[in-house]
């Protein structure tokens, strides 16, 4: 944790959520039944790049990184604002989501973003009925049962874990793009490589590898506030209207508590004081 | 956003799905009540929908001093685009300084939607509310009589409270069956608001094709005890126990996520986080460890009995009766003590 009760992200592996995975999935079938392009986007710290890696591995086409530490302190408005600012830069017709992150379990960046898009939301998506160019069709789990709508593209969703089964990294693809890099991966790299460099001569050959893998294809785009020309009093900690009062531990005790020999005797006192105490009727 | 508004009232949407109100905000009234008086202000039901006016007397039963209705035939049915832009509507004109949804799909896939449109703070699954005041560091202003809104944070063990000063309203979702329904005063007076609205079909983004609906197996919410097994039950076959242990006392048969995941019992039964929150009368939680995740769903039972070969399980920690030992022996011994005592056996469920 941070001082301001914000979650400390840099102390913390970057993981795949699970239903985002989902999400993947999903696209990766549609790309497959009926062509297009899968571009996935993560914002985090620059260690997410091993997210979108991931997704390239599993087939992804283009995988995108947004990181600026003035992300940072973001709540689900803000994230949402930042992630619309970056799907605004793409041609897309389908935005997809996992239904839920399994820190925060909010459910809420899908539908804000799905709002800041301007496009109708189709959340909780278990299954994938129909889709042609203009309309997509849907089953979502409404908790007892499940409701089918159709609705125009462009279109977001969010996709539960019981849509499919995520499939796995294509050794192909992992032995190709391991070599992915974002830029301030290729930087680290250069320096790394080359530990009496000055800075200018860094940056240089640092932009020089970054042209070569782009080249390549593989080159993981890596975009800021200032490329998204995004509003910055709706980002990081000032766009973000929630704010942590406090953050509390908590291990839960009965106040009065028994311990109840497991013999007939014991387990019958036990039901006898249940009954006289009425909990038993 | 509006601006921040002490007189603003407290608002529960009031989710109704064919005129039938759903059960989670007639308990967040019960709460939302006792908000809006310790602020002075006044309790507001918003319902939408076509055709709702009979759930208004209903709703000022539970405690609406006010009661917004707008009915329109676009609105019969439930969509995000229409719902929100109807609520944005009058967030704009009555500037509430609360919001409060139920965490259902509905209110999950509303909340965030008018949160976004009107850039206000959205606090996800909140297991309680209060009025209490902040000051943020490095800041000399005070703020007082904010909506804390309180929930478990990363897998449950830290409980987080969280503000938003200065955004309105004040909006947050809460967990169903965490709050305790009130008791309805048939007595109570309240005012009724029609609000006319321009819509046309234009705003329905869905087009809804087929819904189908099952009932639920079982009512957790409404039992008055309950028998829970976890995966120390060990098997599909020896969760028998559990459903015998819960025949003979009338009671709900539950499980743990784990047992759920494992096949012992349809998902209907997960009592915990993820599942159902529950407060019976009397819990009984056999071969449970006791995760914290299981507990939330759990721990505001008036009286629990753990049984479990473990003494070291967490369970402990929360009940009021510890058995220690092997739930193949005590489970039966517990059925025998029963039946001894001659407890009316009930008709319940069967096994299955």
């Amino acid at each position: 944790m941070n001082d301001d009760g914000t979650v400390n992200r840099g102390a913390l592996p970057a993981i795949f959520n699970p239903e985002d995975l989902n999400a993947l999935e999903m696209a990766l079938e549609i790309k497959e039944k009926f062509g297009g392009k899968v571009s996935v986007i993560t914002m985090g710290l620059p260690a997410a790049a091993e997210i979108l890696r991931d997704s390239l591995y599993r087939g992804a086409n283009e995988a995108i990184l947004i990181t600026d530490k003035r992300c940072a302190a973001s709540d689900t408005l803000a994230t949402s604002y930042i992630l619309s600012c970056a799907v605004k830069k793409l041609d897309y017709d389908i935005a997809l989501c996992g239904r839920q992150a399994i820190d925060g379990d909010t459910a809420q960046v899908g539908p804000q973003l799905a709002e800041k898009l301007g496009v109708p939301q189709i959340t909780y998506v278990e299954k994938l009925l129909e889709l042609n160019g203009k309309t997509i069709t849907a089953q979502r789990n409404i908790g007892n049962g499940w409701q089918q709508v159709r609705t125009k593209l462009p279109a977001l969703l969010t996709v539960t874990s019981d849509a499919n089964e995520p499939r796995a990294a294509a050794a192909k693809k992992m032995m190709k793009y391991k070599k992915a890099m974002t830029p301030i991966e290729v930087e680290q790299r250069v320096k790394d490589q080359n530990p009496h460099a000055d800075e200018k001569s860094v940056k240089e050959l640092a932009e020089h590898k970054c042209s070569e893998l782009e080249q390549k294809g593989l080159l993981i785009k890596q975009w800021d506030l200032d490329f998204l020309e995004a509003d910055l009093s709706w980002c990081g900690r000032s766009g973000s209207p929630t704010k942590v009062h406090r953050i509390q531990s908590v291990v839960l005790t009965a106040k009065e508590s028994k311990n109840i020999e497991p013999t007939d005797e014991g387990i019958s006192d036990m039901i006898h004081e249940l009954i006289e105490d009425k909990i038993i009727a | 956003m509006i601006d921040v508004n002490r007189q603003g009232e407290v608002w529960v949407f009031a989710e109704q799905h064919n005129g039938e109100l759903e059960d989670t905000p007639i308990e967040l009234m019960g709460k939302a009540r006792k908000l809006a008086d310790t602020l002075g202000v006044k309790l507001a039901a918003t319902i939408l929908g076509d055709n709702v006016n009979d759930t208004v007397d209903k709703l000022i039963y539970y405690g609406a001093d006010k009661v917004y209705l707008v009915e329109h035939s676009v609105l019969q049915n439930y969509q995000a685009n229409s719902y929100a832009k109807v609520i944005c509507a009058l967030i704009h004109k009555y500037k509430p300084q609360i919001v409060l949804y139920g965490a259902t799909i509905t209110g999950r896939d509303l909340a965030p939607r008018i949160a976004s449109a009107t850039k206000a703070g959205l606090t996800a699954d909140c297991t309680d509310l209060q009025i209490g005041d902040h000051k943020p560091p490095n800041d000399e202003q005070m703020h007082k009589n904010l909506l804390f809104q309180i929930r478990p944070a990363f897998g449950g063990n830290i409980i987080a409270t969280i503000i938003n000063y200065d955004r309105w309203p004040q909006m947050a979702t809460v967990r169903e069956g965490v709050m305790r329904m009130p008791e309805p005063d048939t007595a109570r007076k309240g005012q009724l608001i029609k609000e006319k609205v321009e819509l046309s079909r234009d705003c329905l983004a869905l087009e809804i094709l087929a819904e189908h609906k099952r009932p639920k197996k079982v009512n957790l919410k409404a039992a008055r005890i309950i028998v829970s097994g976890g995966a120390g039950v060990g098997s599909k076959d020896n969760f028998k126990l559990i459903w015998d242990l819960a025949n003979c006392l009338g009671a709900a048969p539950a499980a743990t996520r784990a047992a759920v995941d494992l096949g012992f019992i349809d998902s209907d039964h997960q009592v915990g986080q993820t599942g159902t929150t529950v407060r019976p009368s009397l819990y009984i939680a056999v071969g449970i460890s006791g995760a914290i995740q299981h507990q939330a769903g759990m721990s505001q039972s008036q009286k629990i009995v753990a049984v479990n070969n473990d003494p070291e399980a967490p369970i402990f920690q929360i009940a009021h009766y510890k058995i220690v030992g092997d739930l193949n022996k005590v489970v039966p011994r517990m059925i025998k003590a029963i039946k001894e005592k001659g407890i009316k056996e009930e008709k319940t469920v069967e096994h299955g």
